[in-house]
């Protein structure tokens, strides 16, 4: 079992590099907040699981109050994290940022 | 009479995430007298600002259990599937830079308040794709998409299943 968190934390931490990495080599805001929430997203996913195999391991009320924290923490991420993108994304566009390099962009055309 | 049932509806929920979030922690049975209190006072204030938000445009459709079963077959079935797909392609975008962004838009056909945000968070959360706007009247999504095939997609092209089960959930 302890095999098992170490797998989800490790892939957990990949997929956070990889969001910082995303942040530096993406060109412009929107395509930053694709790697910086996503990456992040299924980063804390797996960072998340590994907790909830720890408690599950551990066991007891300590163990199982755990899992039911880092379940609902998972829950509220998931439920807050898009919101959250989607707002920044939506008030940069508003505030005139173009896509860099955009092949089309509908929302401009609309106004 | 109404509003009090919305209030209460909003109580209930709150009050419940409270006492999950709180689960093993004292002598009243499960929880401390303290936390019972504390939870009490705090989803009585988030129940009196937010009743009205939750339950005005069809929001008690979302109480039916039925919904809450599909929906978790659609989070641990073709959302996570989705997720994990999009994210190893993303994953492999970072490492390359190989990216054709631009701003699409489809229109998934749903007329629900908790359809159409349920599927721009699973657009949003599934990476490649990000929702900027949605249309309030025709329904419109406007999706930044990071490797535009076509220009005018269709909604499976973009994001698959997820609309289908959008409408299955929540309408």
């Amino acid at each position: 079992m302890n095999a098992l968190i170490y797998a989800f934390l490790a892939v957990g931490a990949v997929f956070n590099g990889l969001g910082a990495v995303a942040l530096l080599r993406f060109p412009d805001v929107y395509t930053r907040i694709h790697g910086a929430t996503k990456c992040t997203t299924f980063g804390s996913i797996f960072s998340i699981l590994a907790v909830v195999v720890y408690g599950a391991m551990r066991g007891g009320g300590d163990g199982i109050g755990m899992v039911i924290r880092a379940l609902l923490a998972l829950v509220f991420l998931l439920l807050t994290n898009p919101t959250g993108s989607h707002a920044l994304a939506r008030a940069a566009h508003r505030a005139g940022i173009k896509p860099f390099r955009a092949v089309v962009d509908r929302l401009e055309e609309r106004k | 009479m109404r509003r009090v049932a919305q209030i209460a509806a909003t109580f209930a929920l709150a009050f419940l995430v409270y006492l999950v979030l709180t689960l093993p922690s004292g002598s009243l049975g499960l929880w401390s007298l303290d936390e019972l209190l504390a939870g009490a006072v705090i989803s009585l204030l988030v129940a009196l600002v937010s009743h009205r938000l939750l339950w005005e445009r069809g929001g008690w459709r979302l109480l039916n259990p039925w919904r809450w079963l599909v929906f978790l077959v659609y989070l641990f079935g073709p959302f996570l599937l989705a997720m994990a797909k999009a994210n190893l392609d993303v994953a492999y975008r970072v490492i390359t830079g190989r990216i054709n962004p631009g701003i699409v838009k489809f229109n998934p056909g749903l007329k629900t308040d908790a359809g159409r945000t349920m599927l721009a968070n699973s657009i949003t959360l599934t990476p490649g794709t990000l929702t900027l706007e949605v249309d309030e009247e025709t329904g419109d999504f406007y999706v930044h998409w990071i490797n535009v095939r076509h220009v005018d997609p269709k909604p499976e092209e973009v994001c698959g299943p997820l609309p289908h089960w959008a409408k299955v959930v929540a309408e």
